[in-house]
């Protein structure tokens, strides 16, 4: 089983707020990051996919296959955008770390034939990351 | 949905790579540089990664206001700029990257109480770093 990991950046703002919260809750709860105007953050993404190397094209997975899947299902979609009022998933749901990293998760597996999902990683600043492996 | 949370810390602090047990040809011969009497620092980076589920009403897997304000007052204060051979932990153990990971985790694992520590992480330099995730970690 060989491992491979690809990275890429996007950019896009968020604020955290849960409507079943008071405003004193949320505020003690996500502190700054209450704040309904937002803020932004520098995101780097790492997916890594496993898989046995194809003995004829020496590939777990075909790199510029998986750079068009990131790139179409997950770069789109979130690269500048405000995530809680243009992206679906965060209609409803926090966009925590932990949450991008899961949306990301299931934009991505469906898509991709070649190799199997193993990890999504999700810096929202060199300093936190979170690493979702599907599981439940 | 189970997801794993990872958070970066620093101190600095001064140690000696030396052990009582040893003689002193022993100690230069197994320390080398590290054994220079009057020790020598690092700038330590700190990786601290915890999981569990994320709470559907926070979209957490656990405050960092909490982990931070744990971390800081438990670890970062007691290490930082700190000779660490003259702390109790490290009366008797040497003060190896290997063993500072173990006191950490003991510290994270017996105090920290929001979510599951999974493993400590640190780097002493740039160039080397260390793992201990428990007795049964993976």
């Amino acid at each position: 089983m060989i491992y491979l990991t690809r990275k890429a950046e996007f950019s896009a703002a968020h604020f955290y707020h849960n409507p079943e919260f008071t405003p004193e809750e949320n505020q003690r709860i996500f502190g700054k990051c209450n704040n309904p105007n937002g803020h932004g953050h520098n995101y780097t993404l790492e997916v890594t996919v496993k898989g046995e190397v194809d003995p004829k094209s020496g590939f777990v997975v075909d790199l510029k296959q998986l750079k068009d899947v990131m790139g179409r299902e997950v770069l789109d979609a979130l690269d500048h955008r405000f995530l809680n009022k243009e992206v679906p998933e965060f209609f409803t749901k926090i966009p925590t770390t932990e949450n991008l990293a899961i949306a990301i998760w299931q934009r991505l597996a469906p898509k991709l034939n070649q190799a199997q999902l193993h990890r999504v990683r999700v810096y929202e600043t060199p300093d936190l990351f979170v690493d979702f492996y599907g599981e439940a | 949905m189970k997801a794993h949370l990872t958070r970066r810390y620093m101190f600095s602090a001064s140690h000696r790579l030396h052990s009582d047990e040893m003689s002193a040809e022993e100690n230069r011969a197994t320390y080398g540089k590290c054994n220079n009497p009057y020790g020598h620092g690092h700038n330590y980076m700190i990786e601290v990664t915890v999981s569990g589920a994320v709470h559907e009403q926070t979209g957490m897997v656990c405050n960092l206001v909490d982990l931070d304000g744990f971390v800081h007052h438990q670890i970062v204060d007691r290490y930082e700029h700190q000779n660490l051979n003259l702390l109790p932990e490290f009366a008797k153990d040497v003060p190896t990257t290997e063993n500072l990971c173990i006191a950490i985790y003991d510290i994270v694992k017996c105090g920290f109480r929001p979510a599951h520590l999974e493993k400590i992480r640190i780097e002493e330099t740039m160039m080397n770093s260390f793992e201990y995730a428990g007795e049964n970690g993976r």
